[in-house]
């Protein structure tokens, strides 16, 4: 009889979790349509021209999302790129030198603090601080100075990236099998050689994992970067220059939005955008299954 | 298992919370469901009158017990909304295009409540005070005065000391009001930035300018850069203080942004329906770029089984609005409507009709 019920209660459990993942499933798909039935009328105007036109004229329902795919992508990999090095040296720092004890314990919290502030206080922090830097270093090149523009949004956006790609990759690290590092300390290896030879390699996969999980978030993080990029629809002339995201103008224009075309051209940015982090994240994946063991 | 149970435990509780508010809410209204639906108003739309309209409809709650909910979803929101006749009135920063208006199921009227302006606010060493024509205005933002010092610049203000230095451009890159009063301005002084640009919520700015969202982020790129100008909103403008240029009107005078100077850019010959675009108006003392905002309703009330106590409840509190609620406006720092406006609107609101009769007596 007992048995019986557990029979039971693992069937009901595993139909729960078979359900639960569906849903997931089937809600993105659903998503993706919704996304574009709501777009087709935009598709239909703006045609393939779309993703290379430069031109983003509302008042003349002209609109091409070129600069608008570039400078998505600009910002999202420099700040991945900004990020990497501070994420990594984290990681093994409370991963492999100080996994435990007390001060240890109040950097990961802090790191993972960051997670929680809110992304306008990242973007106005921004803004008061880390613009009027930019702005001096920028007078001191002899260039435009504005402040604000690509490279001040990397920054603000590298901050925000690094609790994400810290915790797990702190945690790939942590559970780096001992013997496996025992048995490089024991043909004389140093440290150092360790971690390049030995822990990095062997969690490579995890490592990327991390990065990946970073770069999503960067991709669709809009608030901060709407304040910080300069919101201007031209390709960028240098790193310094202000541009424009993906993510930034359905958030600027969509409420204002008139008119069948232009709000539907908005959702097809938006859809746009789900294929891109789409194919760079299969992109991503592919990288991780070639890089690993 | 214990997750499960938990959660239909939590299940189970909201279940009841729902239930039982549902229960003693009926207890209470039963005797006049009817009655309090009807003193239950909905509006949705701009957001540039949202501070001056929540406190509007919390002083007008006060004394009549009428509930008004406004969501401040932004104009074009407002007007699908009264499009779909899911809110009771709508409102809009700009009036309503003849399409727009061929698109509504039945015939709508709008009035204007209030004014709001933008002004040119800039950041400069020492401060100065600066005056602007209409070409000056036009030239910074088509990106043809690239420099302060420039002559056209300082044929206007001889005793400001302007320094070599370049503009940089700020606008307001969110969809808004404020954007399109400032093109529609700009489109009327200037026939360059009528054909290159247009006037819009969103348009598509010359090149090297840069765009903050909301006033706050052009305001945070102006007060940040030193040479930077941009427009906001009079009302932001005055509480932060920011500096402001005066600018030459339609009549020739240099007329300096405020709720008094507003409010006189309006004070000229308003259409029946209210709806005209006062910018540049040639009017003496009248600050140029300043606009209306409006409110938007059906003109035959009796539609979606709306009762008549609702249609006199919902006329009542908007010609309260033009009346004693204009007194709300200048410590919001908004402009009220001038006197010809408002009898403008006394006209429109008392067209309103409920089966064919008017709903005011």
């Amino acid at each position: 009889m007992k048995n019986r019920w557990r029979v039971l209660e693992n069937k009901i459990f595993v139909r729960w979790l078979s359900i639960a993942a569906i849903t997931t499933m089937v809600l993105l798909l659903i998503f993706f349509i919704t996304l574009l039935i709501s777009s087709w009328p935009g598709i239909k105007a703006n045609g393939f021209g779309f993703l290379w036109g430069k031109t983003w004229d509302p008042v003349a329902n002209h609109f091409g999302m070129f600069p608008f795919l570039i400078g998505t992508l600009i910002t999202s990999f420099l700040s991945l790129l900004i990020s990497a090095p501070f994420s990594i040296a984290a990681a093994l720092f409370l991963g492999e030198f100080y996994p435990k004890g007390l001060i240890p314990n109040i950097f990961r919290n802090v790191i993972e603090l960051l997670a929680a502030i809110p992304s306008v206080v990242y973007g106005f922090w921004g803004l008061y601080t880390v613009a009027p830097l930019v702005s001096k270093l920028e007078m001191k090149m002899h260039m435009p100075a504005p402040g604000v523009g690509i490279f001040t949004a990397s920054i603000v956006l590298s901050i925000m990236l690094i609790p994400y790609s810290v915790s797990l990759i702190r945690q790939v690290i942590s559970m780096t099998p001992v013997a496996l590092k025992e048995a490089a300390y024991a043909l004389g290896s140093t440290r150092a050689e360790v971690i390049t030879k030995v822990i990095i390699p062997s969690n490579i996969s995890g490592i990327s994992a991390g990065f990946l999980l970073s770069l999503g978030r960067a991709l669709g993080e809009t608030m901060a970067v709407t304040i910080l990029i300069g919101n201007s629809p031209e390709l960028p002339h240098n790193i310094f220059s202000p541009s424009y995201t993906m993510a930034s103008v359905i958030a600027n224009e969509f409420t204002e939005a008139v008119g069948d075309v232009y709000l539907s051209t908005l959702i097809e940015v938006g859809l746009l955008l789900f294929v891109v982090t789409t194919i760079i994240n299969l992109i991503g994946r592919l990288i991780i299954k070639k890089v690993s063991y | 298992m214990k997750n499960s149970i938990v959660q239909s435990l939590a299940l189970a509780g909201i279940l009841a919370i729902g239930l039982s508010s549902c229960g003693s809410g009926g207890d209470k209204t039963t005797p006049n469901a009817a009655n309090d639906a009807d003193k239950q108003i909905l509006g949705a739309g701009a957001t540039f009158p949202y501070p001056l309209y929540s406190k509007m409809f919390s002083e007008y709650g006060k004394t009549s017990g009428i509930q008004t909910n406004y969501q401040s979803i932004g104009s074009g929101g407002g007007v699908k909304q009264i499009m779909n006749k899911t809110v009771d009135f709508g409102a809009s920063d700009a009036f309503l295009s003849d399409a727009d208006i061929k698109s509504m199921p039945a015939e709508v009227v709008e009035f204007p409540t209030c004014l709001g302006a933008d002004v040119i606010s800039y950041n400069l060493p020492g401060n100065p005070q600066l005056k602007m024509t209409p070409e000056i205005i036009a030239g910074i933002f088509l990106r043809n005065i690239t420099k302060w010092n420039d002559k056209k610049i300082a044929a206007e203000n001889p005793d400001a000391k302007l320094p070599d230095m370049d503009i940089t451009v700020a606008h307001r890159t969110d969809g808004s009001g404020t954007t399109f009063i400032f093109t529609d301005y700009l489109s009327k002084i200037s026939d360059d930035w009528k054909t290159k640009i247009g006037a819009g919520k969103s348009v598509n700015w010359p090149e090297g300018e840069l765009g903050g969202k909301g006033n706050e982020g052009v305001a945070g790129m102006i007060k940040q850069t030193p040479g930077t100008v941009g427009y906001i909103e009079l009302a932001y403008a005055l509480q932060n203080s920011m500096s402001i240029a005066s600018v030459k009107n339609a009549a020739g005078n240099y007329i300096t942004p405020t709720i008094q100077s507003t409010s006189l850019c309006a004070n000229g010959d308003i259409p029946a329906d209210t709806r005209i675009s006062i910018t540049n108006s040639n009017v003496d003392q009248g600050y140029p770029i300043s606009s209306f905002t409006w409110i938007i309703l059906y003109k035959e009330q009796n539609y979606n089984n709306r009762s008549k106590d609702k249609a006199t409840n919902l006329v009542k509190e908007l010609w309260w609005m033009i009346h004693e609620g204009q007194a709300q406006t200048a410590p919001l720092n908004y402009a009220p409507i001038p006197p010809k406006a408002v009898a403008a609107a006394e006209t429109i609101l008392k067209s309103v009709t409920y089966g064919g009769q008017p709903v005011l007596q």
